[in-house]
């Protein structure tokens, strides 16, 4: 469903990724580890083209992501984001951000869409929230809007890129169980996140990613649990034990 | 001299008439300014550089110029070349086309305070260009240059006087006219003044209750 083949992506002289090669399937929950600055988010915006890359290809479903092509718009109604900092559009309620997308882009039925978006804000347990802007709504719940409002436009995959790390602590669960849900439903997911906890229990595939190369990627038992390369297992350490 | 009530009185309906000549240019200068002003900002915003360069072009030129020096030249020079306009007219035309920079700076300056990740959440969504500016970017835009262009507002309303200067007998050339006429300096142009703060003073209050609300609302 996404594949990565040998993508290089350079912000002038400094070379963020070094030749990825990588897919996702459909159905799969696939999360992407690795230290600060390591390129991730880099890599989940190029998927959608945030950001260009150089050379390589980035292909959903055998079409190449091109940022630059004005392909680039239907792409990105096929793959949908989260981002780290919900960038919920601040003068519409909960319900209209949700809706905006398929009424102003898809051109759907409003009628139909309302249903719809209410129907995913009830899912991830916003039906009280719906006519609230979100400078009225806690992180957690700007997250869960933010993931109806990527679920509203019956996306084929969702990028998500530290979907609870700006979270304060007790907010992120109400988050993941949402996500846990979508992974329950086969929702193809990619996934930028530290917490390796929750990527145990929900990733299909983890790829640890290390100063722009994939170092080690494979089931998540396998790269969580009984990691092989060194710089994985260093920085599990790391992120499990901080102290 | 007559009593200072009854010359109140006597100079009252001349410099009301000038008034309201004031408010008619001050808001039909604005409505044109701020229509050229967005368009101005967005061309400057629009990321193709065929847009870009003219806008800005136009905004470094007009700006570089005093506004008197416009209003002469269009009252004056536009003649010659076939573009007849009576006073009114053209002093409406020059305080547009000065201004109309300023309100784009405050446009622009509005559209870039704008946060990056909305412009990454419309695109996201597969929003083009226009429709996230109109949908997205715009209405976030506008709430952040309200206090800015309010101050735009006062300024273009305390600028009409200049259009004195190609006679348009607004109220500080009717204060002129009748100062001169009746050598009463200070009582006229005393009335001149407060007759502004009748339009300024209101206004500034207005937008300090905006700015408020918008504060609050955040
Ligand atoms: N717009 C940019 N211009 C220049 N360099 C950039 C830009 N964005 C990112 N970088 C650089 O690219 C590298 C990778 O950044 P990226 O944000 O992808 O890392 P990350 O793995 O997501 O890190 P984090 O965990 O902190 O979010 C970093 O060295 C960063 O400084
Ligand atoms: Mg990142």
């Amino acid at each position: 469903m996404i594949r990565f083949e040998n993508v290089h992506k350079s912000y002038g002289k400094h070379e963020v990724l070094k030749g990825i090669d990588a897919e996702v399937d459909k159905g799969q929950v696939a999360c992407l580890i690795g230290a600060s600055g390591s390129g991730k988010s880099t890599l989940l915006r190029c998927v959608n083209g945030l950001e260009d890359y150089q050379s390589g290809r980035i292909l959903i479903d055998n079409e190449k992501v091109d940022a630059h092509a004005p392909s680039i718009h239907k792409i990105r109604t096929r793959v949908a984001m989260v981002f780290q900092r919900f960038n919920l559009f601040p003068h519409m309620t909960a319900l209209e951000n949700v809706m905006e997308g398929p009424v102003q882009v898809l051109a759907e039925p409003k009628a139909e869409v309302r249903a719809r978006a209410e129907d995913h804000l009830r899912r991830v347990g916003l039906a009280d929230k719906m006519d609230f802007y979100p400078s009225a709504l806690s992180g957690g719940q700007q997250q869960r809007v933010a993931i109806a409002r990527a679920l509203a436009m019956r996306p084929e995959a969702i990028l998500l890129d530290e979907p609870t790390s700006a979270l304060d602590p007790e907010m992120v669960g109400e988050v993941l169980s949402v996500l846990r849900d979508l992974a329950e439903d086969h929702m193809t997911m990619l996934i930028v996140t530290h917490e390796i906890q929750f990527a145990r229990e929900v990733a299909s595939n983890v790829f640890f990613l290390d100063k722009g190369q994939i170092e080690e990627h494979g089931t998540a038992e396998e790269v969580l649990a009984r990691p092989q390369n060194a710089r994985t297992q260093e920085f599990l350490r790391r992120v499990t034990h901080p102290f | 001299m007559s009593p200072l009530s009854e010359r109140i009185q006597e100079y009252l309906p001349l410099l009301v008439t000038g008034l309201w000549q004031t408010v008619a240019v001050t808001l039909l200068s604005l409505v044109l300014a701020s229509a050229l002003g967005l368009v101005w900002s967005i061309m400057r915003s629009s990321g193709n550089r065929w847009l870009e360069l003219p806008a800005r072009y136009i905004v470094e030129f007009l700006r570089g110029i005093p506004i008197l020096v416009v209003l002469f030249y269009i009252y004056f020079v536009m003649p010659e070349i076939g573009l007849d306009l009576t006073a009114f007219q053209a002093g409406v035309v020059g305080l547009a086309l000065t201004y109309s920079c300023y309100i784009g700076e405050t446009f622009r300056g509005g559209i870039e305070a704008v946060d990056r990740g909305q412009v990454e959440a419309a695109k996201s969504i597969g929003m083009k260009h226009g429709k996230m500016m109109r949908r997205i970017v715009l209405p976030q835009a506008f709430r952040i240059a309200l206090p800015p262009y309010g101050n735009n507002m006062v300024m273009l309303l305390k600028d009409s006087s200049q259009v004195s200067v190609i006679s348009v007998a607004e109220l500080t050339m009717q204060g002129k006219m009748l100062a001169s006429s009746t050598f009463d300096n200070m009582t006229v142009f005393t009335m001149v003044a407060a007759l502004y703060l009748c339009l300024t003073i209101p206004l500034n209050i207005l937008m300090r209750r905006v700015e408020l609300k918008m504060g609050a609302s955040k």
